[in-house]
């Protein structure tokens, strides 16, 4: 069971309050852009066993999105963040790199 | 339209339908002094903090989220409150509907009542961690809820109406005489 954080309120709770929505900092690409970078941005999706940047929105709480930074294998949380940034702030990069180093390498 | 007889169950704790109930929405920049003034001006209550209620002999304030708040008040006031607002906020952006109709209000109270909440909500309902004033929104079962501390051993609580059945009767499930865990 993960326990999040949610940035917007506050809350510290459980998986069953929140709603996933899938990996983080996706870089959209839509009308006019190459048949590739649009499949890719449809369908190709890290799967990594590891560290793992994604959404979640507070679902059953104050409803807002957030993005969290945790880890596939162990359900370690590294930290929540804004959703309104397009890549991972520096001190959840830091968090990361001290309890999982040299996990940039592997990513 | 005659209205049907408020339920009410007494177990380990009280379950009580609390019937008819104003809810105004307000959307907005919550720390504005427009909005603080609208709701001062609404209910005479502050902005309450965040996941916080504030509460008075006019109504209540509820924190919904970070942009969110609802006003609690008499049912035949909720219209005129929320026009009330609508006009004093001409020109600021923000959003008050009166949404009485959306959901339906019950109160928990006795020693049982932590434990009635306890059993649907993954929240520390532990006295030191959620008193007078406290608000979480949050699931009781599997259904959205909203609750806060009225009181000790007071809650009430708001879900959307067309689940209201349910929760009534999840409630009393809960509540049901001989269930208590005695954890709190």
């Amino acid at each position: 069971m993960l326990i999040l954080t949610c940035p917007c309120c506050g809350v510290t709770g459980e998986e069953t309050e929140f709603h996933p929505g899938g990996e983080a900092h996706l870089k959209r690409f839509g009308p006019g852009s190459e048949d590739g970078e649009f499949t890719a941005y449809l369908f190709d999706r890290k799967n990594p066993r590891g560290v793992h940047f994604e959404r979640w929105r507070h679902a059953f709480g104050c409803g807002k999105w957030f993005h969290a930074a945790r880890c596939t294998a162990t359900l370690e949380v590294f930290g929540t963040y804004s959703a309104r940034v397009s890549a991972p702030p520096e001190e959840i990069l830091a968090m990361i790199r001290a309890r999982r180093p040299g996990w940039e390498a592997s990513a | 339209m005659a209205q049907a007889a408020l339920r009410r169950f007494s177990g380990e704790a009280l379950i009580e339908e609390a019937g008819p109930t104003g809810m105004v929405t307000l959307r907005g920049t919550l720390r504005s002094g427009a909005i603080l003034s609208a709701v001062q001006g609404a209910v005479g209550l502050r902005v309450p903090e965040v996941r916080r209620a504030e509460s008075g002999p006019r109504g209540s304030v509820l924190w919904m989220s970070p942009d969110e708040l609802m006003l609690i008040c008499e049912a035949g006031e909720a219209a005129g409150i929320a026009a009330g607002i609508t006009e004093r906020l001409a020109g600021e952006h923000f959003l008050a509907l009166d949404l009485s109709s959306a959901r339906s209000r019950f109160r928990i109270s006795g020693a049982g009542a932590r434990e009635v909440l306890a059993k649907g909500a993954p929240v520390d309902l532990a006295p030191r961690a959620f008193g007078p004033g406290d608000l979480r929104r949050t699931r009781l079962g599997s259904v959205a809820v909203a609750f806060w501390c009225t009181g000790p051993d007071m809650f009430e609580l708001i879900c959307f109406r067309s689940v209201a059945d349910h929760v009534y009767e999840w409630l009393c499930l809960a509540a049901r005489p001989g269930g208590r865990v005695h954890l709190y």
